[in-house]
């Protein structure tokens, strides 16, 4: 079984956490065509590859980005998610 | 006759302790620490089992747990692997794969009959005509697979743990053992294992006549065992590689899957059988056989032997011999010269030596129970040609083989090593390895006593350097003088009959057969031909196999490339894997109230729920509908302490519950409580539940049982995401609740509680904190189940005290409890959809009529971008509530029937039960939209085929009673 690291709570087994899809920024929802919502809520690139992904810790419920290769499957790094810039559907909304 | 011999320095044997066991109804002794195998070899038997194929007789192949024509069974267990299995006291042993008895195997008629039986045969042979399948499938049946399972096999659950180490090293032979010492000395804990009954490798056995070795074990045993930060497992086998260096380690007792930071792999090489006309005869074995044979158990392998082979090796085992007492007939070597000294030492013992020579063919004794002699030629390496014009006969009673070696790589492999055929020893050793994995000895090509020592300082010091630890750092060592491997040690012979796979008795022509059929890829030939198949998986069969390929198609071994090696490395008991049925469960507080008064319980999500509660001998519909009828008519208690319950803390908990769910809830008042529904980002309904406004800055969900750890999940993601001036508190568990509904609730709850339950203080979607029997509580008036409906959420441990309180006073006014199977159909009375139950994972909220539930006007939520493309379009489809005849008596539709129109399925079934209090039964159905009017009829299909009518009414059901 793989490990993964959590940066809250360190190095735990990989039965500790639950994938949570890719990362992906919304488009604008005010500004995007239907055509480009569609594909951002419908399609998603399974090509291998170096991948920003979810990751959920879940004994501490600790959400986290995992860089993954998926192709060799070797995390890079993992890290909380920063506050910058992240929904820009919000941010223009506000 | 007995094979015993004098007592060897550093056997396994202990020979005060006499053994009495039976085999194949023979009385037999043997000594403490024999296998099966040795106690049968010193009494002299030859023939310990037939082959799975052709019913051949068989004896000893490695001695090394892979001899997997000799399986025995003790009348409990089967396919005991007699080569390594230490015969007890008492044991009643047969060979598998019999018929009659081993020595006169009925099937061995099969052999003769080998010529009609080519490799595939069965994949061509059977197909046509069809008609006689059964017959054929009958035979083969019978004919597949090896022992008889035991069906009053005894259940023993064996232990799995779980250690942690620095330093794994697998195999502790020479290198092994001298890189554990070093690790251990560099302070790292490790943990070095051992498939063996006793750690050594071959510096157990391979003593070339010379028992020097025996110290040299011993002072490398004495100073791995003196520190205390090395764990030797024996009799356990590294199983499978896993990311992250997790290894199960398997041993009789269960399996230990062990964490290691770095992995030394100094797993040796397996002996491979040169191929000749008859090598499998019994009393043909490998040279490291005879060794292990005489060394560890004390048996002379034969009389007088011959030894044949391709490397030096095989004049060690020839030395061995001699030391045993075998008399040595000759060593027939296939290489032009043999090692100097050894021949000079072998020739003072008077052996002869033909070198450029090979065994063209062993010959059988006449009962076919073993060898009389060999039939020696002269060989030409060059263009592998048996020159047969010359060929003369040794009298021989066994023959020694030594040919060349394949690695142990199985668990490198599986790691992901780059390995690379190296044609100065002819064999595959890693040359790109993964991080933290490290490789020793023999399986790293090292084959030099002297060399694999200090190869397995080399792997030590790049394994503590790996960690972080100071170390030197060496060179790769490599191998020098002769190969240990003959490049093809293969003679031809018309006659076939020269086995390359003893598993599953393939020849060489098998492969010539099967490259001609076009299965010229080894992957294709593996399958075609099963060769590496067996129970053994290849380990003495699959480097011959790649050698022979190569050569049909004139490619160099490396362009051939190896199959795949995948988890488990030996095969491992199915009872060691089997898990012991974990199941957990969250337990209300209530739950023992529930068992005792009759509950029949349901899962949902993690919970254990009280379904309904059937009085003795009731069914569970009648249960059902009694107690529903009790919260129609007078009250009913429900114990919804499972229900998920969140938090929110802080100034933006309205904010980011308008982000989240559909509603607005900035404006809601203190006292109040709103619809929650929950969309996806495509906009499909996922759940929905209860806002309870408790304080300006403190909002309480309740949300559905079973979905509530998802929707808590996604909450803390989106909170990542948004970073709100806010707290998410998860206190599922730490309140329970009780649902108290019914003409009677306010009665009954108003004999407990100072709070005004009147209309006018407390109307329905309101929240109060008051205290109930005295303990704090939060009371939600809903209408979920009945317009009267009260939620008492109080602490998980104070339920069982409100429950009973409420018990106690509603007595006189006939409150029951009722179970979530009720609830059901309580709700569906009321005329309200379940999300999960009448929604699926493409419904969205305009398809069940929710659009009232849905701000669109809101800056933002989840789903609402979807929701506006979704606005634009025509329904397909629309939930509506709908009623069956009042007089109807056919079979009722079910939950999922199909609404049919015509030839065409218009929709589905999601929620159909019989009201006893409405008098007919109900339901929602997901028809087309022009079916959607009040009074609208459809056909509903049920599963016998008949047509039901349905009409469309509106909700709540309760409207449509009988009498109303």
């Amino acid at each position: 079984m793989k490990l993964l690291n959590c940066p809250i709570n360190g190095t735990r087994p990989l039965s500790e956490f639950i994938f949570g899809g890719e990362y992906r920024v919304a488009p604008d929802q005010d500004s995007c065509s239907d055509a480009q919502w569609a594909a951002y809520v419908h399609n998603r690139n399974g090509s291998p590859g170096d991948k920003k992904e979810w990751w959920y810790h879940s004994p501490s419920g600790t959400w986290f980005i995992a860089e993954r290769n998926t192709l060799t499957d070797k995390v890079s790094r993992t890290y909380l998610l920063s506050n910058a810039n992240l929904n820009p559907a919000l941010e223009s909304a506000q | 006759m007995t094979l015993r011999i004098a007592k060897q320095t550093g056997e396994w044997l202990n020979r005060d302790k006499k053994i009495h066991f039976e085999f194949e109804g023979q009385a037999l002794t043997a000594f403490k620490g024999d296998t099966i195998t040795s106690a049968l070899w010193a009494a002299g038997l030859t023939v310990l089992g037939r082959s799975f194929k052709y019913h051949r007789a068989r004896g000893i192949l490695s001695l090394a747990n892979h001899d997997v024509n000799i399986l025995v069974t003790d009348g409990i267990d089967t396919n005991m692997r007699a080569d390594v299995v230490e015969v007890t006291e008492g044991m009643k042993l047969s060979a598998v794969n019999t018929s009659g008895s081993v020595k006169k195997d009925k099937n061995s008629y099969i052999d003769s009959i080998s010529p009609l039986l080519p490799v595939g045969f069965y994949y061509k042979a059977f197909h046509t005509p069809r008609r006689l399948f059964p017959f054929w499938e009958n035979i083969i049946r019978k004919a597949a697979g090896l022992g008889i399972v035991n069906f009053n096999y005894p259940r023993i659950l064996k232990r799995k743990q779980h250690t942690h180490c620095d330093v794994l090293v697998i195999g502790a032979g020479p290198s092994g053992l001298t890189a554990a010492y070093l690790a251990a000395q560099a302070g790292l804990t490790v943990t070095i294992v051992d498939e063996n009954k006793q750690a050594g490798g071959s510096l157990g056995y391979d003593r070339a006549g010379d028992a020097a070795s025996v110290a040299q074990l011993q002072d490398l045993l004495n100073k791995v065992t003196s520190q205390d930060n090395i764990t030797l497992l024996t009799a356990s086998y590294a199983a499978g590689y896993y990311p992250d260096h997790l290894i199960p380690i398997v041993s009789a007792q269960g399996i230990s899957k062990v964490r290691a930071r770095a992995v030394i792999v100094a797993s040796g090489a397996f002996e491979q059988p040169p191929v000749f006309r008859y090598n499998d005869l019994p009393a043909v074995m490998l040279g490291s056989a005879a060794q292990r044979l005489i060394y560890r158990y004390g048996v002379k392998p034969f009389n007088h032997g011959l030894v044949l082979t391709a490397n030096d090796y095989g004049y060690r085992v020839a030395l061995d011999l001699l030391q045993a007492g075998t008399k040595v007939v000759a060593v027939v070597d296939m290489r032009k010269a043999g090692d100097a000294a050894y021949t000079a030492k072998l020739i003072e013992h008077g052996v002869k030596i033909y070198t450029g020579h090979c065994v063209y063919e062993a010959l059988a004794s006449s009962d076919k129970s073993s060898v009389k002699g060999a039939v020696i030629c002269a060989y030409d390496d060059k263009n592998n040609l048996a020159l047969t014009s010359n060929k003369f006969t040794l009298a021989c009673d066994g023959i020694a083989m030594s040919a060349g070696w394949t690695g142990a790589s199985a668990l490198l492999y599986q790691a992901g090593t780059g390995m690379q055929f190296n044609y100065q020893i002819e064999q595959f050793i890693p040359s790109r390895l993964p991080d933290g994995m490290f490789a020793a000895g023999k399986v790293n090509g090292v084959f030099n006593l002297e060399q694999r020592l200090q190869d397995g300082v080399r792997a030590a010091n790049a394994a503590i350097g790996y960690l972080g630890l100071k170390a030197v750092q060496t060179e790769a060592i490599t191998h020098t003088g002769s190969s240990p491997s003959h490049p093809y040690p293969m003679v031809p012979h018309e006659k076939g009959k020269n086995f390359v796979d003893f598993d599953e008795d393939i020849q060489i022509k098998d492969f010539v057969n099967a490259a001609k059929e076009g299965f010229d890829n080894i992957e294709l030939m593996k399958r075609f031909t099963t060769v590496g198949m067996g129970p053994s998986q290849g380990k003495h069969s699959n480097m011959n196999a790649i050698r022979i390929l190569a050569k049909i198609r004139n490619l160099p071994v490396e362009k051939i490339g190896t199959t795949t090696s995948r988890p488990f490395f030996h095969p491992t008991p199915i009872g060691h894997l089997a898990g012991r049925g974990f199941h957990a469960h969250r337990l209300t507080s209530l739950h023992d109230w529930h068992h005792t008064h009759g509950a029949v319980f349901t899962d949902i999500g993690a919970w254990k729920r009280a379904a309904y509660y059937p009085a003795p001998g009731q069914a569970k519909q009648d249960a059902i509908q009694a107690e529903a009828m009790a919260v129609r008519h007078s009250a009913g208690i429900i114990d919804s302490s499972s229900f998920g319950k969140i938090e929110l803390h802080g100034p933006d908990a309205a904010e980011f519950l308008e982000r989240f769910f559909t509603g607005v809830y900035k404006t809601q008042k203190v006292g109040a409580c709103r619809y929650l529904m929950l969309l996806d980002e495509s906009g499909v309904v996922v759940d929905d539940g209860i806002a309870s406004r408790l304080a300006e800055d403190l909002f309480y969900l309740s949300i559905g049982t079973s979905n509530a750890a998802a929707v808590y999940r996604e909450m803390q993601r989106y909170q990542q995401m948004w970073q709100l001036n806010l707290g998410l508190v998860n206190v599922t568990g730490a309140f329970g609740a009780i649902g108290i509904a019914g003409p009677a609730a306010r009665i009954i709850l108003a004999t407990l509680t100072d709070l005004d339950l009147s209309d006018e203080a407390f109307p329905i979607s309101c929240v109060r904190e008051a205290k109930v029997a005295g303990v704090a509580a939060r009371v939600i008036r809903l209408s979920f189940v009945s317009d009267k409906t009260y939620e008492l959420h109080v602490p998980m441990s104070q339920v069982p005290h409100v429950w009973h309180a409420l018990m106690t006073v509603g007595e006189k006014h006939g409150l029951r409890p009722f179970g979530s199977d009720t609830q059901r159909l309580l709700r569906l009375e009321m005329g309200h959809a379940m999300p999960g139950v009448d929604t699926d994972g493409l419904t969205n909220p305009f398809e069940i009529a929710a659009d009232w539930a849905i701000k669109m006007n809101k800056a933002y939520f989840i789903g609402q971008r979807s929701l506006a493309i979704l606005a634009k379009r025509p329904l397909r489809k629309q939930l509506v509530p709908f009623v069956l005849a009042q007089n109807f008596a056919g079979e009722m539709p079910m939950d999922c029937n199909l609404v049919i129109e015509g030839q065409d399925i218009i929709g589905r079934v999601t929620s159909i039960s019989y009201s006893q209090f409405i008098g007919r039964c109900i339901g929602f159905a997901y028809v087309t939209p022009d079916k959607t009017a009040l009074g609208s009829t459809f056909s509903i299909r049920t599963d016998n085929g008949s047509l039901v009518t349905a009409t469309v009414v509106a909700t709540p059901f309760l409207n449509n009673q009988k009498d109303a």
